[in-house]
């Protein structure tokens, strides 16, 4: 390593906790499925399920930017890896889920029902 | 260590990049193209999940009701123990950086003791999941799958803190067996040698109809979700016409063509992604060891870098991130 390296030690265990918590905080609410956010929905998607990904999302940023160090990498490297990844997962689901949508309406409207 | 050119003759020009244009050695980036190549595989089977949930939404399980168990202790527990496996993944991502951390600093025998820690984390993880898996193959209600191949489970209403609740009933706790019906398994040493069939079902249909039909509380759930996110109840006149009418086979516990708990996609995908994420566990985990008895050997101390711990650490982190994505699709979404 050519650069003088400092321990992170504290920034470390500061980001395990912030990992459980959320954790925590994730399996509490996916336990209790309050009604407002389960029941509630947002592009239809319910804001319960909303909630899961936002967090999911913060643990992964903390995931990659304190343990795997994307943090202290120099910015090409970072979005090199990041955008690309970013850009091609939102544009897959995008296409994947609208087309399902699509399936499940002519499913759900045509004569021949899932049936028993 | 040899270095053909150092000096490229454009330093402070439009290049002037060396030999490591982004500060990262050849090693470190191509671990970080490796790994968003590997994402994006893993995005491509989690988007296709979405697909098949988004299709048939109204009529995908509940991941509450399907993972409810925890070993040695018998009343259902949705999240904790898959709480648990993700506590341990995070928890040996810590040691694994703490690893890496030390080596930075050159300390042997903390980089040791970390992975060490990192490795055992590792297997109780893979060991967790098999048992996942085994719970999951086995099964606990059972239920009856029609000829359109769907899924009608078993439950009846009971008291609970003043409140009518449903409360899933297993085929054993009221199937009534009748002997002159039992058929045996074929094997291939009765008969065609070439032939043989898998375990069959405890019970036939004609058993839980019977059964049925002695418990009048017994009512029929279907796949639907309702408005209030939860599954269909059939009135007990329904239960049992759906039961005598469509009824075609017993279904115990799951596999790639049936399971008991709803659709066949939902088991599918769950041996798919959840096997695929749990295979790179178990490559991380060797990897790990590899690189753990190098450290002992001392190999990275006489080059005086720590470098491959921090790609092992690469890869580890990976496998993390993989899961908590897997864990909030599968069990909370």
């Amino acid at each position: 390593m050519s650069h003088e390296h400092v321990s992170n030690t504290k920034r470390i265990w500061t980001v395990f906790g912030i990992l459980s918590l959320i954790t925590i905080v994730e399996v509490f609410f996916g336990i209790l499925k309050p009604e407002f956010l389960h029941l509630n929905s947002f592009l239809s998607l319910n804001l319960l399920n909303w909630l899961f990904i936002i967090l999911t999302g913060v643990k992964a940023y903390y995931i990659v930017y304190a343990f795997m160090h994307m943090e202290g990498e120099k910015t090409s490297l970072r979005y090199s890896v990041i955008l690309p990844l970013i850009f091609l997962v939102i544009y897959l689901l995008f296409i994947l889920l609208t087309e399902a949508d699509y399936i499940f309406e002519v499913f759900n409207n045509a004569t021949i029902k899932w049936n028993f | 260590m040899d270095k053909t050119v150092v000096s490229t003759g454009t330093e402070g020009k439009t290049w002037g990049g060396g030999n490591q244009p982004i500060k990262a050695s050849y090693g470190k980036m191509m671990m970080w193209f490796f790994i968003v190549s590997d994402a994006l595989t893993f995005s491509g089977f989690l988007a296709a999940y979405g697909f098949s949930r988004f299709k048939f939404i109204d009529a995908w399980p509940i991941a509450d009701e399907v993972f409810t168990h925890i070993p040695f202790y018998h009343e259902p527990a949705p999240m904790i123990y898959v709480a648990f496996m993700t506590f341990v993944l995070i928890m040996s991502s810590v040691t694994m950086v703490l690893a890496v951390d030390a080596g930075h600093e050159l300390k042997k025998n903390k980089v040791i003791g970390y992975m060490f820690l990192t490795i055992i984390g590792g297997l109780i993880f893979v060991g967790s999941q098999a048992w996942e898996w085994g719970t999951f193959i086995k099964g606990d209600y059972g239920a009856i799958q029609t000829k359109g191949g769907n899924i009608l489970q078993f439950g009846e209403y009971v008291e609970k803190d003043g409140e009518q609740v449903f409360k899933r009933v297993a085929l054993r706790d009221f199937a009534i067996i009748a002997d002159h019906t039992d058929r045996s398994q074929h094997e291939s040493k009765n008969g065609i040698w070439f032939m043989s069939e898998g375990s069959l079902p405890s019970y036939t249909v004609e058993e839980v109809i019977y059964g049925l039909e002695a418990n009048s509380d017994i009512l029929v759930r279907t796949q639907l979700i309702n408005e209030e996110g939860e599954k269909t109840i059939l009135s007990r006149s329904e239960s049992v016409k759906q039961i005598k009418d469509n009824g075609k086979a017993v279904i115990e516990g799951a596999n790639l063509h049936v399971n008991e708990y709803g659709t066949p996609l939902f088991a599918d995908f769950f041996f798919f992604i959840t096997g695929f994420h749990g295979f790179h566990v178990f490559s991380g985990i060797v990897i790990n060891i590899i690189i753990f008895f190098n450290v002992i050997i001392g190999t990275y101390e006489r080059r005086k870098n720590y470098e491959m711990v921090e790609k092992v650490g690469l890869y580890w982190h990976f496998v993390d991130l993989v899961w908590v994505f897997v864990f909030t699709v599968f069990y909370l979404v």
